[in-house]
C-alpha cells in the first residue's frame, strides 16, 4: 500500500543527462503511477482545489474518472473548463492555485492535480480524441488578436459556441509565449503545442498567421470593413524591459525576449536552421522569474556557465520553487543580493564583463516585499561575455495607440472588466496580459473565457 | 504561403520580387519594411518596401546577396512562394503626415547608396505623385551595379548617379555628390539617406556640416520586427529606441552609427558558417569554429 501521506514521484530526465540537451526534463506519469495517484483523491463534496484553479475546472470529478479508467471521460470533463490542459497541466504555479487548497496538503503533500491534468490531456493527443464541437453555426463573425493563451481559449469557448472565429497573429507560428518563450525542454513545441492547436482548429476556429494588428490592418478597419460584430484582444505583453545602464547596447546583451526567441520560435539550438545565437560561454541572467529561469536553462543547454544576478535573496525569487530546484540541479548558479550597475564592454564592443554591487535587504516597500539596499563600497566585477536581461515585459502599444477610443492605464494595459473583458469600446473585449501586464498562462485563459462570456451576452 | 509573381536579376547579386501579400499591399507607405521568411527552417529578414500595387495586392522587394539565407532566395522564380511575408512594419516617413502644400515649398534632397535606392524610389515616387519634386543622387560602386535607373529617372525632379570607379555619372563618393551640388549654389533644407551605415555616417558628417537636417533609415538586425525583443535597439541622442517600432527611419545627426555598425557585425562569424554550409554541402565539416580558425 502506498504512503497516501506522500504524492506519487513523476519520472524526469537525469539532471546531468538533461542540462545537455532540448528534450522535455519531466516525462510525466503512466496510467498505473496516474491511477494511484488519483486514489489519493478524497472526492470532497465541497472541492476547495476547484476554488484554487482559475478556469475552475472540475478537479474532484475529473480525477474520479481517472481512477475508474475512463481517461477519455476525465478528459471531456476537463475539456468543459478548459483547452489547453497538456500545457496547463505543465507550466501553472499549481502549488499556490489548486494545489494549495487541497485537503490533503494538510497532513500530508497535495495530490499531484497538474500532472494528473497533463497525463489526461498527453493520452488525449496520443488517442485522438477530439473535443465536443459545436453542431451548428450561430452566424455570427469575431475576430482574436493574438493566438496566445487568452485567444486560444476565447477562441475555443466561442466556436463550441457556433461563432465563426478568426485568430490573427503577428507571428508565423501560433501560440504567442508558448511557443517563443516557454522552452522545448518545458513545453515540447511539436509534440503538445502544436497538437493542442490543432483541437482547437477542430473546433473550427480559423487562423491568420503574419498579420500585426495596427501595421497589417486595425480593429476598426476589422469592424468597419471586414464586419466582424466582436474583437477579444489577447495580444498580450511582449515589450522587453532594459535596465538603462551603461554598455546595454554592446554585443551580448539581449533581452531575455531575444534570446528566447531565437532559441524556442526559431529553432537556434538546432544547426538545421537558420537563426544564429550568441551562445555565450559564461553568461549572467539578470532578474529571477521564471522567463529568466527559462533563459539561464537554454543557455546552460547550449554549453554555457550561467549565473542568475537578483537584487534580492533566494525568498523572493518570483519564479516557480519547481523551476529554481530544476535550475539549480542542473547547474544554474545563483548569485543572490546582486545588482548590476554597468556592463563593460571591449573595444570591439562586445561585453566583457559586468560591474555588480551587494545588496541587503531594508524596509519592505508598498508591495510589502522587502527593499532591496545597496551596500556602500560593495561594488565588484565580474568576467562575462553575454548578459540577458530579463527584467519583465509590459503590452506593446501598437494596438491601442491604433485603436480609436480604447482606454489604457498608466502601465500601458488596455482596460477591460473582469467579468466579462468590456473595454471602454463597444463590441472590443479584451483580456491576459494585455490588460493585467505579465501573468500566468491560466489567468490569461481564465481572462479568455470571461472574454468569450462576455462577447455571447453581447451577441445571442 | 506568399507567391512570388515576378523575380528579376536587377545587378550582380542584387533581386527584385514582386510578391503576392494583399493584406501588406492595402496597408503599406513609403518607409515601411517586411519581415521574410523562406521555408520552415528559414530566419526572419527585414526588408524595405521598394513599390507597391494595391489592386494587384503586391509587394516589391529589392535584395542583396549577403549571407545564406539571401543567397537562398535569390534562387527562387515566378511561382515559388516565401512562408511567411509579414507587415507593413516601422514608421511611415515622416512627410506622409505633412501638409501637401508645405513640401512642395521645400527643397528636399535623397540620397541612395547602392541597393538603399530601393527604399528611396516608393518615397521620391510618392512625392511625384503629389507633385513635390526632389533631388535624387544616386551612388554605387560601378555602372554595372546602379538599379533602377529608369524608374529613379522618371520620378525624379534631378537625378544624379554617382560611381566609385568613374565608369558613370559622377566619378566618386555620394559625399562629394552633395558637396559638389552645395558649391554650385543648391540650397536644401531636408537630406533624406539610405544605404551601408557607413555610408549613411558621413552623409550625416557631412550634412551635419553643411547644416542640413538628415533622415536615415536604419537597417540593424532584427528578429520579430515587432517590438517584443530590442534585437534592433540603437542609440539616438541619448535614448535607446527600437528600429523596428520607433523607426527604422531617425534623425541622422543624432544617430550613434559607430555602435550601430559594432551592432551589425554581431553575427559575422555566425553568417560566415552559414554561407560555408551552403556552399559545401555535403562536405561541410561544421565551419572554422571547429578548426578553431576563427576563434
Amino acid at each position: 500500500m502506498a504512503d497516501m501521506l506522500k504524492r506519487v514521484p513523476v519520472r524526469e530526465q537525469e539532471a546531468k543527462v538533461r542540462a545537455t540537451n532540448f528534450e522535455e526534463v519531466c516525462y510525466g506519469y503512466n496510467m498505473e503511477e496516474a491511477q494511484e495517484e488519483a486514489s489519493r483523491c478524497l472526492n470532497c463534496k465541497n472541492a476547495k482545489c476547484i476554488e484554487g484553479c482559475p478556469v475552475s475546472i472540475n478537479i474532484p470529478g475529473f480525477i474520479s474518472k481517472i481512477k475508474e479508467g475512463d481517461i477519455e471521460g476525465a478528459y471531456q470533463v476537463i475539456g468543459e473548463s478548459s483547452a489547453l490542459p497538456a500545457i496547463c497541466g505543465r507550466v501553472c504555479p499549481q502549488e499556490s492555485q489548486c494545489e494549495c487548497k487541497c485537503i490533503r496538503g494538510i497532513k500530508g503533500e497535495p495530490v499531484s492535480i497538474g500532472k494528473l491534468e497533463r497525463f489526461v490531456a498527453d493520452y488525449a493527443l496520443e488517442h485522438d480524441i477530439k473535443p465536443k464541437k459545436a453542431e451548428k453555426s450561430n452566424g455570427h463573425k469575431v475576430a482574436v488578436i493574438g493566438s496566445g493563451p487568452s485567444g486560444l481559449t476565447c477562441a475555443g469557448d466561442l466556436a463550441k459556441l457556433g461563432y465563426e472565429v478568426i485568430v490573427f497573429e503577428a507571428l508565423h507560428e501560433l501560440g504567442g509565449v508558448l511557443v517563443y518563450g516557454i522552452p522545448e525542454f518545458r513545453l515540447p513545441k511539436e509534440k503538445v503545442v502544436k497538437k493542442e492547436i490543432e483541437k482547437v482548429k477542430e473546433l473550427g476556429v480559423k487562423f491568420e498567421t503574419n498579420v500585426v494588428i495596427g501595421k497589417s490592418t486595425t480593429i476598426d478597419q476589422l469592424i468597419e470593413e471586414e464586419k466582424f460584430e466582436a474583437v477579444f484582444i489577447g495580444s498580450g505583453a511582449g515589450l522587453p524591459m532594459f535596465m538603462g545602464i551603461p554598455g546595454e547596447t554592446a554585443n551580448g546583451v539581449f533581452s531575455a525576449n531575444e534570446y528566447l526567441t531565437r532559441s524556442n520560435l526559431m529553432k537556434a539550438f538546432d544547426d538545421s536552421y537558420d537563426t544564429p545565437i550568441a551562445a555565450g560561454h559564461k553568461v549572467a541572467v539578470v532578474g529571477g522569474g521564471n522567463v529568466a529561469m527559462d533563459a539561464a536553462r537554454t543557455a546552460l543547454r547550449l554549453g554555457a556557465e550561467v549565473h542568475i544576478v537578483y537584487r534580492r535573496s533566494e525568498a523572493e525569487l518570483p519564479a516557480r520553487v519547481e523551476e529554481v530546484h530544476h535550475a539549480k540541479e542542473e547547474g544554474v548558479i545563483f548569485d543572490l543580493l546582486t545588482n548590476p550597475k554597468e556592463i563593460l564592454v571591449d573595444e570591439n564592443g562586445w561585453v566583457k564583463g559586468m560591474k555588480v554591487v551587494k545588496m541587503e535587504l531594508g524596509e519592505p516597500d508598498a508591495s510589502g516585499r522587502r527593499r532591496p539596499v545597496e551596500i556602500p563600497g560593495s561594488e565588484y566585477e565580474i568576467e562575462l561575455d553575454t548578459v540577458i536581461m530579463s527584467l519583465g515585459t509590459s503590452p506593446n502599444p501598437l494596438i491601442a495607440s491604433t485603436t480609436e477610443g480604447l482606454k489604457t492605464n498608466k502601465r500601458k494595459c488596455i482596460v477591460a472588466e473582469e467579468e466579462n473583458g468590456q473595454t471602454s469600446k463597444a463590441c472590443v473585449f479584451a483580456g491576459g496580459d494585455a490588460v493585467t501586464g505579465a501573468a500566468t498562462v491560466i489567468l490569461a485563459m481564465g481572462a479568455g473565457k470571461a472574454g468569450a462570456k462576455g462577447i455571447h451576452e453581447l451577441l445571442k | 504561403m506568399y507567391k512570388i509573381v515576378k523575380a528579376e536579376k536587377l545587378a550582380d547579386m542584387i533581386y527584385l520580387m514582386d510578391v503576392e501579400a494583399p493584406r501588406v499591399a492595402r496597408h503599406c507607405e513609403p518607409g515601411q519594411f517586411v519581415i521574410v521568411k523562406l521555408d520552415e527552417k528559414g530566419e526572419r529578414i527585414p526588408l524595405t518596401i521598394c513599390d507597391y500595387d494595391r489592386e494587384a495586392g503586391t509587394i516589391t522587394i529589392v535584395f542583396q546577396t549577403v549571407g545564406a539565407s539571401t543567397m537562398k532566395m535569390a534562387e527562387l522564380k515566378a511561382g515559388d512562394s516565401f512562408r511567411d511575408f509579414t507587415g507593413p512594419l516601422g514608421c511611415p516617413s515622416e512627410f506622409v503626415h505633412e501638409d501637401i502644400e508645405s513640401l512642395k515649398k521645400k527643397r528636399i534632397l535623397f540620397v541612395a547608396g547602392g541597393v538603399g535606392a530601393a527604399p528611396v524610389y516608393p518615397q521620391v515616387k510618392w512625392l511625384k505623385e503629389r507633385g513635390v519634386d526632389v533631388d535624387v543622387i544616386v551612388g554605387s560602386k560601378t555602372k554595372d551595379m546602379l538599379i533602377l535607373e529608369d524608374e529613379m529617372r522618371e520620378v525624379a525632379g534631378n537625378y544624379y548617379p554617382c560611381t566609385d570607379d568613374g565608369s558613370y555619372g559622377h566619378s566618386g563618393m555620394v559625399t562629394t555628390k552633395i558637396e559638389k551640388l552645395v558649391e554650385e549654389g543648391h540650397q536644401y533644407d531636408l537630406c533624406v539617406a539610405i544605404g551601408p551605415m557607413i555610408m549613411m555616417k558621413f552623409t550625416c558628417l557631412l550634412t551635419k556640416k553643411l547644416n542640413i537636417p538628415t533622415i536615415v533609415s536604419m537597417n540593424p538586425i532584427m528578429v520579430d520586427g515587432t517590438g517584443m525583443c530590442g534585437a534592433c535597439r540603437l542609440h539616438v541622442g541619448d535614448e535607446i529606441k527600437f528600429a523596428c517600432v520607433d523607426g527604422p527611419e531617425f534623425d541622422g545627426h543624432l544617430v550613434n552609427f559607430d555602435e550601430a555598425m559594432k551592432r551589425q557585425q554581431m553575427y559575422k562569424t555566425a553568417e560566415g558558417r552559414a554561407i560555408l554550409k551552403l556552399k559545401e554541402g555535403d562536405t561541410h565539416h561544421g565551419g572554422c569554429g571547429h578548426c578553431g580558425g576563427d576563434e
